[in-house]
């Protein structure tokens, strides 16, 4: 396989603050590469430095050969877009949005008409082809907005956080648009700070923080960074200070590392079946009501509270 | 170009769909039109100009200048500009003008003819002067009424002083006697009078004041409603550059292939295409539907070209400045009526003094301006510099427009 993006050193700062801080990765074709961050950490901002929405600060990135500072044109030639928000004209239908955005692109008369049909039937919505965008559901929008995305048939495509906000049956077969994809050959670069996402459909995954790549690599070389240790959620009640518990259990031998997130406290052990005995007698002791707790084998969720020493959605 | 035209034709497609924005770009300005034409009675009159004006004829006179008269203004040739109808009755006559049942009443003296032409053996008689009783609440038909009865006049003032001159000569020469002088001056003023070369010159005059050159009120009204709402278009168009940037379409746009000039021209053009669609809606709609004629085709469709131009420039400007649609919008509306008052567009015609003089900054007034000379028969020779100050606008104004988006980084990459 050959590359179709490097990612050089890319920065981009805002005034005083730097949003993308000196990233640099590769994506290999046919590839589905994730990044994986929580919100502000500068996926978005990438993505927009890639598809030449925003200039570098400095650093460069070279897609299919052509630079994203030197040659945007060629550059948006090759790749599709899905922006996170839906961008269609909504009193236009979904064909007639397509049939716009494929002009855009380049494409024109028989070749046109036919793509758009195709595109059609790929997102399921040959037969609400001639409905106006504001009448369909919000996941319909999103297909829609993907098929965009697709029209000209790009080489890479980004799809920047696309199942944000939608109903778990869209964001279902938005999953599995992105695998049928990849199967018929397609690059793909998706951002999301789902760790459930990243895992179900990546070759492999960027972790970022706060402007920074923090790891790369398969799924299992990034969960070989916490070894074989697993992961303890233990769900507390609403307005609960967890402090006192976390201080405490930060003293148990069998604890790794502890943090809180979403009422719940995570515990990185190295075998979850010697920690729970000792970690709910202390939850006991201090009088806290826990209940129900997760016990999960090594993932990216346990990489990036060992990273960054936070939860994915923190 | 192809580009252009297709995000031009885009946005024509979305406003298009937009019920609200019909309702003010091409209803309200029609209705506002049809309404005016009813309060003032000018609709009645079909064909988009006078027909049919009703005068009343008194003739006391009954010689050969009275009755000639009378027969040009009830000549085939005038029955489709006049409706004659005759009276005897001088009271009678003027009621009827009192009542606003008629344009005009044309009096004819007793003792007229005696009074232009001396009859033989009689001493000129007093002086006796045809009376034109005009209603004001009708201007323009009573001026052409005004207008026949002048050109009769100045032809029989021409044979009188032409038989004047000729029976001078004929004295001088010694060809009569100052005894004969009075006979053949009498026989001279009588054929002159009742020479049908005459008549066809008058009857020349009166066509001339036709109906090309006489516009009812909706001539005027017309276009400046058709210019008023188009201002809103234009402000409509602005706003979708910002609607789209807050959207994220505008964005979308700039992943695809396709330049930042590009995608700025092609809003242009799209604001462009909605106005032009809107006035030409309007022109042909007012032309089948109330029957307005909008004179040359060539002129006007260059006119209209011109406009739309400047007004786009004015909307674009006004998208530059703003940093939400919903500035626009405010903003926009505030333009489009003080543009209209300024600009001449709630009456048909420019104002006078300083403020006519801040109306020539807007399209309202020249686009006013050139439907106006238009109407009252003016031509495309007529109409260039009305198209050189609209140009100018134009480019002055989208050059600034760019300048300022490009300041603001509203396409920057």
């Amino acid at each position: 396989m050959s590359l179709i993006l490097e990612v050089q050193n890319l920065v981009k700062k805002f005034g005083d603050i730097t949003a993308v801080d000196g990233v640099s990765f590769n994506i290999q074709e046919g590839e589905v590469f994730s990044l994986l961050g929580p919100n502000g950490a500068g996926k978005t901002t990438t993505i927009s430095m890639l598809s030449c929405l925003l200039e570098p600060t400095s650093g460069d990135a070279i897609i299919d050969g052509h630079s994203v500072t030197r040659d945007a044109l060629q550059v948006k030639g090759v790749i599709g877009v899905v922006p996170q928000e839906i961008a269609l004209y909504e009193e236009l239908s979904a064909r007639e949005n397509l049939t716009f955005w494929g002009q855009m692109y380049g494409l024109g008369g028989s070749a046109l008409k036919t793509r758009v049909n195709e595109v059609l039937e790929q997102i399921g919505l040959a037969d609400r082809a001639k409905d106006k965008i504001k009448t369909y559901s919000g996941g319909m929008k999103r297909r829609v907005n993907i098929g965009v995305g697709l029209l000209h048939k790009p080489r890479l495509l980004f799809m920047d956080e696309p199942t944000v906000g939608i109903d778990p049956q869209s964001r279902r077969s938005i999953l599995d648009s992105v695998k049928d994809l990849n199967k018929a050959g397609m690059t793909v670069l998706y951002t999301t700070h789902y760790m459930e996402e990243a895992e179900e459909l990546s070759h492999r995954v960027g972790i970022v923080d706060q402007g920074k790549m923090i790891a790369i690599g398969t799924q299992k070389e990034l969960t070989q960074l916490v070894g074989e240790n697993e992961t303890l959620r233990l769900h507390i009640g609403e307005n609960v200070d967890v402090q006192p518990l976390m201080d405490a259990l930060k003293e148990l031998p069998y604890v790794i590392h502890v943090s809180a997130s979403d009422n719940m406290v995570v515990l990185i052990v190295p075998e979850a079946d010697d920690a729970l005995p000792p970690v709910l007698g202390m939850a006991d002791r201090l009088g806290y009501k826990i209940r129900s707790v997760d016990i999960q084998e090594p993932n990216l969720e346990a990489v990036f509270l060992k990273l960054t020493g936070k939860a994915l959605r923190d | 170009m192809k580009k252009i035209l297709q995000i031009g034709w885009k946005d024509l497609r979305v406003i298009f769909r937009d019920r609200a924005a019909l309702i003010l770009m091409l209803l309200a300005p029609f209705a506002m039109t049809v309404g005016m034409g009813l309060v003032t009675g000018t609709l009645s009159s079909s064909g988009g100009g006078l027909s049919q004006v009703p005068v009343v004829v008194v003739n006391l006179d009954q010689s050969t200048l009275g009755v000639a008269l009378t027969e040009v203004l009830m000549s085939p040739e005038l029955s489709q500009l006049l409706a004659v109808e005759e009276n005897n009755d001088v009271a009678a006559a003027r009621a009827m003008v009192d009542a606003d049942k008629t344009a005009a009443v044309v009096i004819i003296p007793t003792g007229f003819t005696a009074s232009v032409i001396p009859q033989a053996g009689q001493s000129s008689s007093a002086d006796a002067q045809i009376e034109l009783y005009k209603n004001p609440s009708w201007p323009i038909s009573s001026d052409i009424v005004q207008s026949i009865v002048e050109s009769f006049l100045n032809e029989v003032e021409t044979g009188r002083i032409g038989g004047q001159v000729a029976v001078a000569q004929l004295i001088a020469s010694g060809l009569v006697s100052q005894q004969q002088a009075a006979e053949v001056g009498m026989q001279i003023g009588t054929r002159l009078a009742n020479e049908q070369s005459n008549m066809q010159t008058l009857t020349l005059n009166t066509r001339q004041t036709s109906v090309s050159e006489e516009p009812n009120f909706l001539m005027y009204i017309a276009p400046g409603f058709a210019l008023l709402f188009l201002m809103y278009t234009v402000s409509l168009g602005g706003k979708t550059l910002l609607t789209e940037r807050q959207e994220g379409t505008l964005t979308r746009l700039m992943t695809t292939p396709t330049g930042p000039s590009q995608v700025l021209v092609g809003k242009m053009a799209g604001t462009y295409m909605i106005g032009l669609a809107q006035m030409t809606i309007l022109i042909v709609a007012s032309a089948l539907l109330l029957g307005l004629r909008w004179g040359d085709p060539l002129a006007v469709a260059i006119l209209l070209l011109t406009t739309v131009a400047a007004a786009t420039g004015w909307g674009m400007l006004l998208a530059a400045l703003s940093r939400t649609p919903g500035q626009v919008s405010s903003i926009g509306m505030a333009m489009t009526l003080l543009f209209g008052l300024v600009g001449g567009s709630f009456f048909g015609g420019t104002l006078p003094g300083v403020v006519g003089y801040i109306g020539m900054l807007t399209p309202n007034y020249w686009g006013q301006t050139g439907f106006n000379t238009l109407a009252r028969g003016g031509d495309l020779q007529d109409l260039l510099p009305v198209y050189a100050v609209l140009l100018a606008m134009a480019a002055i104004l989208l050059v600034i427009s760019v300048f300022i988006f490009r300041r603001k980084g509203l396409l920057q990459r």
